[in-house]
């Protein structure tokens, strides 16, 4: 019960017994923060990921849910690595790349793709839309220009776009056309693994369905692992097997995704779930039942002792403002970290 | 009369591209005590209309027609300075962004009390502790310290209970939200909507909610207004609209947002993309993505008119026939899984 909360968590339970296809263990990201202006004294540090163990299993889309400031997206960095963790490994397919160098990473970064937020700002303007989707192929040399072209104008239909707009730029295409760029470039390298950072939260709700459906078709067309990061929890219901819910730098809760919606076990999600506003006339009766959390997000330079979440729960007791949960099996597959937990019957 | 009648209002903007129809031909209107959602998509003129109820609109290339009634008075026919006069203390907004909307170089209690002395000659003391008083009222743990604070300390949602703070210190009589929780986590948006929905009860002003997500407006307003491209598509009591909406685009609108509830089956997204406001498409403006259309549509403009009382559709479908296709697709998507318990 009280063990010391950074130390490993085995690997937790693959649900159907299917294969990792990215581990990652005990992953401490923190970022030194500076005062001063140019060389100034490092001032502690940002856990922005502090302490994180999981698996990303071959074929499933795991969803990774959590409000800002919650380390989502460096975790999405790190296991792109992108970013190099202070602590901890990650594995692929098996092997240790938690150290490699960029050079070496280079093979490797196109079984892994990742497509980005802001559809906007992650493409480059002056260029026309068939030489950015094209450009990881002819950065590798694959095939002649005859066939890259051919490729790019194939996976341009696949994904929904007008074959005929090669040359056309960026900006003469709306968001989601955009974001399908973005899809259309992650895919040319023929990846196993997409990280996918908030695709669809600056898209319009009409928009956004239609983005939802195509990277559901893509996934089981071209068998692709998903790590879905959304903040939206009904987008993230919509497209995961599993769900992993983070607090301040840690997983706090992971589990199938049927399971996590209808019975979570960790106040955090229970209350993150109660929050979603939902299009229907009882709203305003799921309002009064509604948990409201009390403050903010605690500033991830200064985590709270013990629970990271105590100071907002309503469940908190002397136990939780000292002692670190960790991260334990509650049900078939449902890992949560918590001293209370909620729908698991006895206690 | 209702306090606040927007009648056949259009806003229309001359750019290098061509004439910009952002507002074209809405009419709303608002009372006291009542809280209207008003959605839509980017580029369906809903923050263009709130910006113009508060004059903000008056530029050289914009051209506006049409009323915005506040008891009956023509604000868009107001002198600037007696809009001015009446900004603020009469009719307020809170914006998406607070970073943007509170000066990043005055402490937040200085902004306040600005906004409460420019509307009145108020002592300063007097005015800071009306301040601090709004700032308890919000929810801002330990208020009068937070007055010297900057924006840049405070967190979003601390920001935006600042924001709505100073919107509300002079107890306006309609308070406009252009997607006051767009920019926040779900956790602190149910905190902020909370705010609003309170401060509305105890003090009865009108508040016009805009937003993109339906869940927000369902779980606070009255009334409902959805727009298109410009022009409201249809209006009426929130529980109509949602629970027997008669528009295809809100049909569309309703079955391609993913749901708690649902299972992860097919999302159902409404074909090709919203248009743009300087070729707006000729006759009903969603025709083009609309699965129902048919001869009239590119025609006529549909009028905005009474289906039932007090529900309003801008639709050639005969309303029979509307209801009828509103009712099978509500009972599919019961079918489905899409309305069991919250």
């Amino acid at each position: 019960m009280s063990r010391p909360a950074l130390s490993a968590v085995a690997p937790l339970p693959a649900p159907t017994g299917a294969e990792p296809l990215v581990e990652v263990r005990d992953v401490v990201k923190h970022f030194p923060v500076r005062r001063g202006v140019f060389f100034g004294r490092e001032h502690g540090s940002v856990h922005a990921v502090d302490g994180v163990s999981l698996e990303i299993l071959r074929g499933e889309a795991l969803g990774l849910v959590g409000e800002s400031g919650c380390g989502k997206s460096t975790l999405a960095r790190l296991v792109t690595r992108l970013l190099e963790p202070t602590s901890g490994t990650i594995v692929y397919e098996g092997t240790d790349i938690t150290t490699w160098s960029r050079r070496r990473l280079r093979p490797l970064r196109r079984d892994v793709q990742m497509i980005f937020q802001d559809p906007y700002s992650s493409l480059n303007p002056r260029r026309t839309v068939g030489a950015i989707i094209g450009e990881p192929l002819r950065i590798r040399h694959v095939g002649t220009k005859a066939t890259r072209r051919r490729r790019v104008r194939e996976l341009m239909e696949r994904v929904g776009l007008n074959p005929e707009h090669y040359n056309r730029y960026p900006h003469e295409f709306s968001g989601g056309q955009r974001q399908r760029i973005g899809i259309a470039r992650a895919l040319i390298t023929t990846p196993k693994l997409i990280v996918a950072d908030e695709p669809v939260s600056a898209l319009d709700v009409s928009i956004q369905a239609q983005i939802l459906n195509l990277l559901k078709d893509l996934q089981s067309e071209f068998e692709l692992t998903y790590l879905f990061i959304a903040h939206d929890l009904n987008v993230v219901r919509h497209v995961s097997d599993r769900v992993a819910v983070m607090y301040l730098g840690r997983i706090v809760e992971l589990s199938p995704v049927d399971d996590l919606y209808a019975k979570p076990v960790h106040p955090y999600t229970e209350a993150l779930l109660s929050a979603v506003p939902v299009p229907e006339t009882k709203a305003r009766e799921r309002v009064r039942g509604r948990i409201v959390l009390g403050g903010d997000v605690p500033s991830p330079a200064a985590p709270p002792p013990g629970c990271r979440f105590h100071p907002r729960c309503r469940y908190a007791t002397d136990v939780c403002r000292t002692v670190e949960p960790p991260l334990v099996p509650r049900r078939e597959g449902h890992v949560a970290a918590f001293h209370h937990p909620l729908n698991v019957g006895a206690r | 009369m209702a306090l606040l009648e927007i009648e056949d209002l259009r806003v229309h903007f001359n750019t290098r591209d061509g004439v910009v129809r952002a507002v074209d031909g809405v009419s709303l209107t608002l009372d006291r005590h009542e809280t209207l959602g008003i959605v839509g998509e980017s580029g369906s003129g809903k923050s263009v209309t709130a910006l113009t109820v508060m004059g903000l609109t008056r530029l050289p290339n914009a051209v506006v027609e049409g009323r915005v009634l506040l008891d009956g008075v023509d604000l868009l026919a107001l002198p600037l300075h007696e809009l001015r006069r009446i900004r603020g203390s009469r009719v307020a907004m809170v914006f998406q962004d607070p970073m943007s909307s509170l000066h990043p170089l005055y402490k937040v209690g200085w902004q306040i009390v600005e906004a409460i002395r420019a509307h009145g000659d108020v002592p300063k003391d007097v005015a800071r502790r009306r301040a601090v008083q709004a700032l308890a009222d919000v929810g801002i743990p330990s208020p009068a310290e937070r007055m010297d604070s900057y924006p840049h300390e405070l967190s979003g949602g601390m920001r935006q209970r600042a924001m709505i703070a100073m919107a509300l210190v002079l107890d306006p009589d309609v308070l406009i939200a252009d997607e006051p929780t767009t920019a926040l986590d779900v956790t602190v948006q149910a905190q902020i909507l909370d705010v609003i929905r309170r401060l509305q009860a105890e003090r009865g002003a009108a508040v016009a909610l805009i937003t993109h997500d339906l869940g927000v407006v369902a779980e606070t307003a009255d009334q409902l207004a959805v727009m298109y491209a410009g022009r409201v598509v249809e209006r009426g009591p929130l529980a109509t609209v949602l629970d027997a909406p008669e528009h295809p685009y809100t049909w569309g609108l309703l079955q391609s947002i993913p749901r708690l509830e649902a299972g992860p089956q097919r999302l159902q997204p409404i074909a090709g993309t919203p248009p743009s406001l300087i070729h707006v498409p000729s006759g009903c403006s969603f025709h083009p993505r609309c699965p129902y259309a048919f001869a009239l549509c590119p025609e006529i403009v549909p009028p905005l008119v009474l289906s039932q009382p007090g529900h309003d559709v801008a639709c050639h479908l005969p309303p029979a026939k509307r209801q009828a296709i509103g009712r099978r697709l509500r009972s599919e998507d019961d079918a489905s899984g899409g309305l069991a318990a919250g």
